[in-house]
């Protein structure tokens, strides 16, 4: 990358102007940047042109991506709601490799260590690059600097917002799904490999030029609820295997047994509870990771024992979750992805569980924004600086081994906590300045760690709130010059100047840079 | 000293925070060190430079050393470093990391113990969190949690872990090995502001004042001040029997515990969770401790994942005179504390008899009656001691005589 084609942008992060010969915005501040114009149009279909009988089944996924127009430089699409069960996007690039095919671009919603055969097509020039997250393996090959493109990183209500305003154009979206029926309809509650919602896949049906649902469980028409609507969909194909169940969703979710996570959700919640966040009616979202799970039991603890209810709960939804549904400690939840199958059964079954989409959830280009109406919202990072900037994707040797997820948009919650320890294997995870900034400081309210909760300065009221607490509130100063007597003060790794990935902001325009990582 | 080649530290998939040391003296080239590190981009620099000064510090000028570390914090590698130095060459002068400020407080024979958590005496990553999960004691354990071959470095890291670690207001306590090993130990940790020595498997008056004696000689030679309390531990037919002889037999002694796996084991019997088989050691135990004046301490509950058996056996231990039991896990700290706190009746009680106990004494009168029930001293001091432990526990506002009725 050309060092003049670099800008500084609203957080002094230098960025490039150009991604993969497109033409990119720098970031300028939170809700700064308000495009204009018309959003992506789809090529006009004709349902004349379709079979009258609904019948829409291709023999091979193969011969679906052939006819679907499989050709060089094109992008494809992925869902990645089987997680670490998915079998389809290795399939789809090992039919690509076997067509000679050259430069594709694979765009999932997301990646994960399943997907690690990917690396040996970017290796053969199969795939130029990745849109959309790069987990473990991938990342560590982009950080390395071996990607032919560059990657680019978006959180999911960004993938829709790229979506629709044209600048990631699917050519050819493969949609996965545990239950279809010939004409396309598509759902993730029933069949084998039920997986809750399909929805990350929503925008890929609409805006893809072609679209090809894949199967293992043909249902008869029609197959409901359907999720993904057939009349969006030009190919069917029925395959052995779309995903490995048990990698798929969990039989059950288990509470940690971490001392050290189960301390941090216990102060997280006492913090919502004594700055009064915690109220009738009120609303969270707490994620499935081991902290964030047990917050929301504690949550329960605490609505139960005031005999109070929540509004709703947004998902990541689990058994717990659905525990405090059942039991009317929540009045619904607004679930996006969900991760065991008491989950699936109740998201098939209970109309107050509702598979809501990027779309629905945190759209930029929605009008409104369901994020911001949350009251409170628990999330995870690698790093925070004294800013209060938080960084998901990269660690601070500066490795990339994380995607964004919903990271970003939850970030417009009214209050965002991040319950961290203060330092990992000796690594403090408060530095002067984030790797990389994937969210602004002035969206992230609270850290708690351990050894004391640092308040935003911005977030006076919350300040206030707490003033009486017995909590060890602190400046995030103190915490941080505290992990450091323990660790001592870690050096800055030296990354190169080669930019390998470009980290979107919600609203398209590019927030950091992933820089390649020199070894030695 | 014949060894050449010095081994000190752990490694393997599991361990944490802790590294692998190999160490040769050589007879020239200077110190050759190859270090393979975890957090090697972050602390590879300040490793060498520290390894170097120890070597210094403890006379190595010429040796290779092989590290390979997981994020082993400084006074860790320093341990393991000394150990190395240590099965090579006579060393004059320990290397001994600073002693940290927060550190600095002291303990009183009467505070609270409801719950001791052990901490593996040679297990690094388990050690910088203890404090921090609110225990009233921590014990960095020298006898059974460390292997026969690994007491000699497991002495330094304590040692060294006594001076870094913060204990964030935990009373400090070690665990040292049978004598006279354990005599050994007390050398190594003594100086280092320890409040408690846990004395295993002690079955007699005569142990306790060879373990006083080691203490004050090197109080003398150091010139140490502040207290240092015994907690002798009981865990023999023997030991059950001479309990009041243990419990009395020095000042310092501020508690007595039982372990009773070697109790069972000595006894000949399985453990179980009903624990019949130790209800009379238990109660001779207890019964012991109250003549003497000193804390009767429970054996630990093993099974941390049961917190519901751990419960029951608080409150039953509870019920029997007991005042504290020991942990192995943090999370059976806040159960554990739940169980042991007064109940929000006994609080609810307490704070009747101290109100009318203090309008007595102000009115002047000698004996009061709460309802039909006669208030006499001890029942004052319980109520106190009830009231005093809710507030320390959270349960009761300080300013409770203003803020209800």
């Amino acid at each position: 990358m050309n060092k003049d084609k670099m800008v500084k942008n609203a957080v002094g992060r230098m960025v490039p102007t150009v991604i993969n010969g497109g033409q990119a915005v720098a970031y300028k501040g939170v809700g700064k940047y308000r495009p204009t114009g018309r959003t992506h149009g789809v090529p006009i279909a004709t349902c004349a042109d379709y079979p009258a009988d609904g019948n829409k089944l291709v023999p091979t996924l193969k011969e679906a991506l052939i006819k679907a127009g499989l050709r060089d430089g094109v992008t494809i699409s992925t869902h990645h709601h089987f997680r670490n069960g998915d079998v389809i996007a290795n399939q789809i690039f090992d039919i690509a490799a076997e067509l000679g095919m050259k430069n594709l671009v694979w765009a999932p919603s997301a990646s994960f260590p399943c997907h690690k055969p990917i690396i040996k097509h970017l290796e053969n020039g199969v795939v130029h690059h990745i849109e959309g997250s790069m987990n473990g393996d991938l990342g560590r090959y982009c950080s390395q600097g071996k990607m032919s493109g560059m990657g680019v990183l978006r959180s999911h209500g960004g993938r829709y917002q790229a979506i629709q305003d044209g600048e990631l154009h699917v050519d050819i979206a493969v949609i996965a799904a545990p239950a279809a029926d010939a004409f396309g309809n598509a759902n993730g509650v029933y069949g084998k490999t039920a997986c809750g919602s399909l929805n990350f896949a929503l925008a890929d049906s609409e805006y893809a030029d072609k679209v090809i649902v894949v199967t293992d469980n043909l249902m008869p028409f029609p197959c409901v609820p359907w999720q993904i609507q057939g009349s969006n969909v030009d190919y069917t194909v029925v395959v052995d295997q779309v995903g490995i169940p048990e990698k798929i969703v969990s039989g059950t979710t288990q509470i940690t047994r971490s001392p050290d996570r189960l301390l941090l959700a216990e102060m997280t919640a006492r913090f919502c509870d004594e700055a009064g966040i915690i109220r009738n009616g009120f609303s969270f979202q707490a994620g499935a990771g081991g902290t964030a799970l047990s917050i929301g039991i504690y949550f329960a603890e605490i609505l139960k024992k005031k005999g109070m209810k929540s509004g709703f709960a947004r998902g990541g939804s689990n058994k717990y979750l659905v525990q405090m549904l059942e039991e009317g400690l929540t009045g619904y939840i607004l679930d996006g992805q969900t991760f065991d199958l008491d989950g699936v059964r109740s998201m098939r079954d209970n109309a107050k569980h509702v598979a809501t989409s990027p779309f629905t959830s945190y759209n930029y280009h929605g009008k409104g924004n369901f994020a911001s109406m949350v009251d409170v919202v628990i999330l995870g990072a690698t790093e925070v600086d004294l800013k209060f900037n938080g960084n998901v994707v990269t660690h601070s040797d500066g490795y990339l081994l994380h995607g964004i997820g919903g990271w970003q948009n939850c970030l417009f919650s009214k209050c965002t906590i991040l319950p961290l320890p203060l330092f990992r294997g000796r690594v403090p995870i408060i530095r002067d300045e984030v790797t990389t900034i994937c969210g602004p400081g002035e969206l992230i309210d609270v850290i708690v760690t351990e050894r004391g909760i640092a308040v935003n300065p911005l977030r006076q009221d919350l300040l206030d709130a707490v003033k009486r607490s017995s909590l060890p509130i602190k400046p995030i100063e103190q915490l941080k010059e505290e992990a450091e007597r323990i660790c001592g003060k870690p050096a800055q790794p030296t990354l190169g100047d080669k930019v390998v990935a470009a980290v979107k902001w919600v609203d398209g325009t590019v927030i950091d840079s992933v820089r390649e990582v020199v070894e030695g | 000293m014949e060894k050449k080649q010095a081994f000190a530290g752990n490694r393997g998939p599991k361990v944490k925070n802790d590294c692998y040391i190999s160490l040769e003296l050589a007879k020239s080239g200077g110190i050759q060190l190859q270090l393979d590190s975890k957090v090697g981009v972050y602390y590879g620099g300040s490793i060498e430079k520290l390894c170097k000064e120890v070597l210094v510090h403890l006379g190595v000028r010429h040796a290779s050393v092989t590290i390979e570390d997981v994020g082993a914090y400084d006074f860790v590698i320093a341990a393991r470093l000394e150990a190395c130095v240590r099965q090579v060459k006579k060393v004059e002068k320990a290397y001994v990391p600073a002693f940290i400020p927060e550190n600095r407080y002291s303990s009183s024979a009467e505070r609270m113990r409801f719950s001791r958590l052990y901490i593996p005496g040679n297990t690094p990553g388990m050690m910088i969190n203890a404090g921090i999960y609110g225990a009233h004691g921590i014990i960095l354990d020298l006898e059974d949690a460390v292997a026969p071959a690994k007491k000699d470095e497991a002495r330094l890291l304590v040692r060294n872990a006594l001076r870094q670690v913060n204990f964030y207001g935990a009373e400090r306590m070690v665990r040292i090995n049978q004598l006279p090993r354990g005599l050994d130990d007390l050398e190594e940790i003594i100086p280092h502001n320890v409040h408690v020595v846990l004395l295993p498997k002690c079955e007699s008056r005569e142990q306790v004042q060879e373990v006083n004696k080691k203490i004050a000689s090197i109080r003398k030679g150091k010139k140490l001040k502040g207290d240092v309390y015994l907690m002798p531990i009981i865990e023999s037919a023997l030991g059950v029997i001479r309990a009041y002889e243990i419990a009395s037999s020095a000042e310092n002694v501020v508690a007595v515990a039982i372990g009773l796996e070697d109790y069972c084991a000595d006894l000949g019997v399985q453990r179980t969770k009903e624990g019949f088989e130790s209800q009379y050691a238990k109660s001779y135990l207890a019964n012991a401790c109250r003549a003497a004046g000193v804390q009767a301490i429970d054996s630990v509950f093993s099974d941390f994942q049961d917190e519901e058996g751990l419960r029951k056996t608080v409150l039953k231990s509870k019920s029997m005179g007991f005042e504290g039991i020991g942990c192995i896990h943090p999370n059976q700290i806040k159960p554990i504390h739940e169980s042991f706190a007064p109940q929000e009746e006994e609080i609810t009680k307490a704070k009747a008899i101290v109100r009318v106990f203090e309008k007595a004494k102000e009115s002047g009168l000698g004996v009061v009656a709460l309802g039909s029930k006669m208030i006499d001293a001890p029942v004052v001091k319980r109520a106190v001691q009830s009231i005093d432990r809710a507030i320390a526990l959270g349960k009761l506002s300080k300013d409770w005589r203003t803020q209800d009725e």
